[in-house]
């Protein structure tokens, strides 16, 4: 049979990419213009290469922005995954309990971003909120997150681990739930242990939802910006500016658009290639566990 | 080793699941027969000590085990999905038992190298079972179960997920393998003809009871009540409404006939009568056959055989012919009777005559 062609299947993907263009290459496009040029007025700009790159590559406040973002993406990992999967292993599996549990779990989720802020910046304050009163009184410790940086950085990573917590654990909840009840029948007529059966049954069968749950957290943790907005507003001094917090200090505070453009798009390839790494590291390791 | 269950039942809730029934097993291959809901993945929990009865006793050996867990018995079981620890190589799957046995590493070598070789999965030894195809998968299942050489192996429709070529062969190979075991060996199936290639001893399961114990081809060949012979045949048996009387079988809607030698020992009264569907025919194959009108409800063509579907007298009969028949539906068409192979069962159900059979 002769092949057909004709360029039909063309008009069937041109909606998507006009959608992806608009939502996706040209504001980037448009960010990639003002990185490049320093931008005055609309018949007044100039080429300006890689300068802007240069400046805030070199740039001090940057680089610890970039560092404290990093190590906060990598405690809410190291807290919110193994957190989420205990959470979800101790979590019933049927009846009403099941249905309490899943409540209970989604309601953080459905609080909007800058509420979550405004609540824990109350809930922690020493003089007025119950969590400061409780650290300061009964438990006789000097806490105060407004004054001191390793306080305000306790407080936003419990305040990010009480948000995002549930949705790890709702994901691996999903997962664990998919393992067919025969798998534990086997495993225990082999005499496995519980620690054998978690290892070998329900952590690879959880793989495709901890990959998910992984590149979730990681991304939106890298870009977290309003709840340490409101909390903390990036403070005591610069000990809570993430990368973001930094960025919008440059855009929209000096209003300086051409560094602010060359941030955004190191950011972007920052978040692009870690995500890129998390991915291809979690599909091979301990590769073997179903497609589904 | 002996499995006895005395007296064994279980409940969940207010719905019984296993009513209470008493049970011997020897080494050897037994086939759980029974449609699905049966009860026989239930019993067979209870057997492996998954589950606890609700009543009675499991004894191996005379010894009573039914609180013992399952850690502490030894039970292999394979089940209808292909169940293996994703994480683990082929190797790792089947050596895992011996592994959490604390046997001897070299010792575990030539285990899994030997069971891997009787399951012809040698060549997949390093492979992660996502790699394999179903029917290697469930070899790497079976390969896991044989390795730890139980006293009580367990499968519960083990191939019943697999197409039937790979049905075949593995059942062939997994009969062959049984043979050589000492364990009593429980194999589950909802096909007829699965027991009946496998042989041994058959168990007939019917809505949470057992209806039927003995050899595979002695159930197969008497089976003791209605239930019976419709579970185990394929398609079911048909059953015709009839009576005895006057030197005379009369059954359906004026089929008559003088009765054959089993059945003119039978008193005169009133019987079900039923003939497989096999010993149905659309056109007359022996000179003693009786014919009579019915009507085609469908025409299943299934490999080379067709399966005629009739309707007489109101009910519903199945024919099983050799080769591809195109028949006309709703035409009214004669059928050919074996009156030598006609069952009869009394008004209970029970089995008041079978057709007599050359080996007995």
């Amino acid at each position: 049979m002769g092949k057909t062609e004709n360029n039909k299947a063309w008009f069937l993907v041109l909606p998507v990419f006009v959608i992806v263009a608009f939502s996706a290459i040209i504001p980037l496009i448009t960010v990639v213009n003002y990185a490049f040029q320093d931008i005055l007025g609309p018949q007044d700009r100039y080429w300006v290469g890689t300068e802007w790159f240069k400046e805030v590559l070199t740039d001090d406040a940057l680089q610890e922005a970039l560092l404290r973002q990093l190590v906060f993406s990598t405690a809410v990992l190291l807290v919110e995954i193994p957190l989420g999967i205990v959470l979800a292993l101790g979590m019933p599996a049927r009846g009403a309990g099941a249905s309490a549990a899943l409540v209970l779990m989604a309601l953080p989720l459905l609080i909007p971003w800058n509420v979550v802020g405004t609540i824990w910046q109350i809930f922690a304050r020493g003089d007025i909120g119950l969590a400061g009163w409780f650290i300061n009184g009964p438990l006789g410790l000097d806490y105060n997150y407004t004054a001191d940086s390793f306080d305000a950085w306790i407080t936003i990573l419990v305040m990010d681990v009480w948000h995002w917590t549930p949705l790890v654990a709702l994901l691996c909840y999903a997962g664990l739930r998919a393992i067919p009840d025969a798998y534990y029948q086997a495993a225990s007529i082999d005499g496995a242990s519980r620690w054998a059966v978690f290892r070998h049954i329900e952590l690879p069968k959880m793989r495709g939802v901890l990959l998910i749950a992984v590149l979730l957290r990681f991304m939106d943790s890298f870009t977290i910006y309003t709840e340490p907005f409101v909390v903390t507003g990036g403070g005591p001094g610069n000990a809570t500016t993430f990368l973001s917090i930094h960025l919008a200090k440059i855009a929209v505070g000096q209003f300086d658009l051409g560094p602010a453009a060359a941030i955004s798009i190191v950011y972007f390839l920052i978040i692009l290639t870690l995500s890129f790494v998390f991915y291809n590291v979690m599909i091979r390791v301990g590769t073997g566990s179903s497609k589904s | 080793m002996t499995l006895r269950l005395e007296q064994l039942a279980r409940r969940v809730g207010k719905e019984t699941h296993l009513y209470r029934m008493d049970l011997t097993l020897e080494p050897g291959l037994n086939v759980l027969l029974g449609p699905t809901l049966a009860g026989k993945t239930s019993l067979m929990r209870l057997m492996a000590g998954l589950d606890r009865p609700s009543e009675g006793r499991v004894l191996v050996d005379g010894t009573d085990v039914t609180s013992r867990s399952v850690r502490e018995r030894s039970v292999a079981m394979v089940y209808q999905q292909f169940i293996n620890y994703p994480s683990l190589t082929v190797y790792d799957n089947i050596a895992s038992p011996l592994r959490l046995a604390r046997l001897p590493r070299p010792e575990i070598d030539r285990k899994v190298r030997e069971v891997a070789g009787l399951l012809h999965i040698e060549h997949l030894l390093g492979r992660l079972p996502a790699e394999l195809s179903g029917g290697q998968q469930q070899r790497t299942a079976i390969g896991r179960a044989l390795v730890k050489e139980a006293d009580l192996l367990l499968l519960d429709e083990p191939l019943v997920n697999l197409d039937y070529k790979l049905r075949e062969e593995l059942r062939a190979e997994l009969q062959a393998i049984f043979a050589q075991r000492r364990a009593v060996v429980v194999y589950a199936t909802t096909e007829p003809l699965e027991a009946l290639v496998l042989g041994g001893r058959t168990v007939v399961m019917g809505e949470g009871r057992i209806l039927q114990t003995g050899p595979t081809l002695q159930v197969y060949h008497h089976p003791a009540s209605t239930d019976v012979a419709r579970i185990f045949s394929d398609p079911p048996m048909n059953m015709l409404e009839g009576t005895i009387a006057d030197g005379r079988v009369s059954l359906g809607d004026g089929i008559a006939f003088p009765p054959c030698a089993h059945l003119a020992a039978l008193p005169a009264g009133r019987y079900r009568f039923g003939v497989r569907a096999n010993h149905l025919g659309i056109a007359r194959r022996r000179p003693g056959d009786v014919e009579f009108p019915a009507e085609v409800a469908l025409a299943e063509v299934s490999g080379s055989e067709t399966f005629v579907h009739l309707l007489h007298d109101g009910v519903d009969l199945v024919v099983q012919e050799e080769g591809i028949h195109s028949l006309r539906l709703g035409a009214t068409m004669s059928v050919f009777l074996a009156p030598g192979q006609l069952y009869a069962f009394d008004a209970a159900g029970a089995l008041a005559a079978a057709p007599a059979r050359r080996e007995g």
